[in-house]
């Protein structure tokens, strides 16, 4: 585990706690909370038993035979997320928060969500452990994302319709947090990626870090060494966080995160923050952002609504600054390919988030040696995304 | 007067400054400037100017409806300060302060931000998403040129953390009332003048009052206790979509002032 952020939240310049004094409160309520939690052996040994007997850990790391001989290069992995209950690594961080809001005597659980991956990990949590939940969605992805709308229903939770701005997951992040601080009291605000003011970054990116951990392990187990590259699509960054997290001390490991790159890097057209980026103040952290001149967030667009993101988490801001990692982004079309390639080639049909990364990896292996062992992080499957795909193919023809 | 000199008055006549809040550019800039000159006109001892942001998190709808209006109108933080610029031109005297978030003003940097604004008449900025914890470059930047700093604190705003809003501020402290966001309540929150008496034993600073105050009466059961009444959210509500909102907004303050 890496060693920061600093105790006020920043990971080099990036981070922090940029929100109105009502939530200052709260969030060093929380921050106390999981402190405290964290040097708490039961705390943990729960979290762990929950993540085997309810979430189905450890999930595998399965050598993709067909897609390595398809593409002729680097010998590439699939960290299979997509087989963690509810389908994707969500669920990770969502039962650790969720035993972080037990201990803290909270009884409303509330969350924001863009694919509806978030949404349903906690509305499913609040279903297992008895609590009210409510989940705010950008109506733009209730429409995009019905299936998932359901599944949260169907497990109890109130799906709130937010129609502001562009009515996606910076819209859902802001309305969570006007939530929070009208119901301090009784509310646990469970956010969903390593983003947000301090501690969430670091909380979520704990939480997620079992992927790197089991990863790391697997593949000492498979291959007697370590992998030469890792690669993870980035919205917020959970996914990527947490399976780099176990990687990022090794500086031999090549890591990557994958961006949205939508039509292409133009204003409005993608939500590649790295690449159509800069510094600025979003959501209570400091780290890049699209913007314009007048600092107001631009527009993005993704076919993924979990990558449809206006800023990133802090973290990988300072990973990108310092180097450590890279960022590379591909576009609507590669991602769908990649969706349809890994489904004919493996028999996995991955989530369009995911999509960006096994896209990546179609990109970069054929150039890479048979020997290059490549670990692509499969963080959620595709179901939820079988519509937009279909409406996509009518698109094009 | 500075916004400071205005509060400091205030309380020695035991009767609150009496400070709107407005969104620059809802619907137009013109319109802003006409507001600004009659809202002086019907009794505002100072006044708030928002900063529209795409992204306002600590506002409730109607606030963030006229963001969202004030951006359709192409207005901008420069713009914003240009409000302010026409406006002393046309002869506006009380003290100006913005309220915006963090993001344009970082954007444009610090000390650039401060210079123009003090340029165009503005007296001070409240940036809401900007706890005292995490505004040491602003804050010095400001003290440089005397431009007044505006922080907020609430009824969970623990002793340790008050001492830093006020040692931070040099203009006001502004006391969100309620936990929320911004907006018009039918009642004030309970409490809300015990805990302003305290508050004006413990502050160095003088303190506004704002959030969810909407009627004649509220103003006048704060007006001996506070320093400043902010009402923000029942005076845009009033003037959203009426042909002549300065006319609705001077007639909406007098009414407030009757308190």
């Amino acid at each position: 585990m890496t060693a920061l952020p600093d105790d006020k939240g920043y990971y080099g310049d990036y981070g922090g706690r940029f929100v109105p004094d009502t939530l200052m409160a709260p969030l060093i309520e929380l921050e106390a909370a999981y402190n405290a939690a964290t040097k708490d052996a039961m705390f943990w040994d729960e979290y762990k038993s929950l993540l085997k007997n309810f979430i189905g850990r450890e999930t595998p790391l399965q050598h993709a035979a067909r897609l390595t001989a398809h593409l002729g290069g680097a010998k590439i992995y699939l960290k299979r997320e997509d087989l963690a209950h509810t389908g994707a690594h969500k669920i990770n961080n969502a039962i650790g928060q969720i035993l972080l809001a037990r201990r803290m005597g909270k009884t409303r659980i509330i969350a924001e969500t863009g694919a509806g991956q978030h949404g349903v990990a906690t509305a499913t949590a609040a279903a297992a452990f008895g609590m009210e939940c409510i989940v705010y969605m950008g109506a733009e992805d209730m429409a995009r994302q019905a299936p998932n709308v359901f599944r949260m229903e169907l497990l109890g939770a109130k799906v709130v319709a937010v129609e502001s701005g562009s009515r996606t997951l910076k819209d859902a992040v802001s309305e969570a947090m006007r939530d929070w601080v009208s119901n301090i009291s009784n509310t646990f605000y469970l956010l969903g990626s390593a983003l947000g003011p301090h501690p969430y970054p670091k909380m979520v990116r704990d939480f997620q870090a079992v992927i790197g951990a089991e990863a790391k392990e697997q593949i000492m187990a498979a291959e007697n060494r370590m992998p030469d590259s890792i690669i993870a699509c980035v919205g917020g960054g959970s996914n990527a966080i947490g399976i780099f997290s176990a990687f990022v001390d090794d500086k031999n490991i090549k890591l990557t995160g994958v961006e949205a790159g939508g039509h292409g890097i133009k204003k409005g057209s993608h939500a590649a923050r790295f690449s159509g980026g800069t510094p600025g103040i979003f959501q209570g952290m400091k780290t890049y952002i699209l913007q314009d001149n007048d600092g107001q967030a631009e527009l993005t667009h993704s076919v993924s609504a979990g990558l449809d993101y206006t800023g990133v988490g802090p973290e990988h801001a300072w990973l990108h600054d310092s180097q450590r990692a890279s960022y590379a982004y591909v576009t609507d079309d590669e991602a769908v390919a990649a969706f349809h390639l890994l489904s004919k080639t493996e028999g996995i049909i991955p989530a369009l988030e995911s999509s960006h990364a096994i896209a990546h990896a179609v990109k970069t292996a054929p150039q890479l040696p048979k020997d290059h062992i490549m670990i692509v992080n499969l963080s959620g499957r595709g179901d939820k995304d079988i519509g937009i795909i279909q409406r996509y193919a009518e698109e094009q023809a | 007067m500075t916004l400071r000199e205005t509060l400091l008055k205030a309380r020695e006549n035991k009767k609150a400054a009496f400070i709107p809040f407005i969104m620059a550019g809802d619907p137009t800039a013109e319109e802003t400037v006409k507001s600004i000159i009659a809202l002086e006109k019907a009794g505002a001892d100072a006044l708030e100017l928002g900063v529209p942001f795409s992204d306002p998190v600590a506002d409730g709808e109607t606030v963030q409806r006229a963001a969202e209006r004030a951006l359709k109108s192409g207005m901008t933080l420069d713009g914003v300060l240009d409000v302010v610029k026409e406006a002393r031109k046309q002869g506006v005297k009380i003290p100006i302060c913005l309220f915006s978030y963090l993001n344009p003003i970082y954007k444009k940097g610090y000390a650039g931000f401060i210079s123009a604004a003090q340029d165009a008449g503005v007296n001070g900025a409240l940036i809401v998403d900007l706890p005292p914890e995490e505004a040491e470059d602003y804050v010095d930047a400001a003290q440089e040129k005397s431009f007044e700093t505006v922080f907020l604190c609430s009824p969970t705003t623990t002793p340790a953390r008050l001492k830093r809003v006020d040692a931070a501020t040099t203009g006001f402290v502004y006391y969100v009332s309620r936990e929320g966001v911004t907006g018009a309540q039918a009642t004030l929150a309970g409490g809300t003048a015990e805990k302003l008496a305290q508050l004006k034993t413990e502050l160095q600073n003088p303190v506004a009052v704002g959030f969810g105050i909407s009627t004649p009466e509220h103003v006048k059961a704060l007006s001996g206790i506070a320093d400043g009444i902010v009402v923000g959210s029942s005076l845009i509500k009033a003037a959203a979509g009426a042909e002549n909102p300065a006319s609705i907004l001077a007639e909406k303050v007098e009414w407030l002032k009757t308190g």
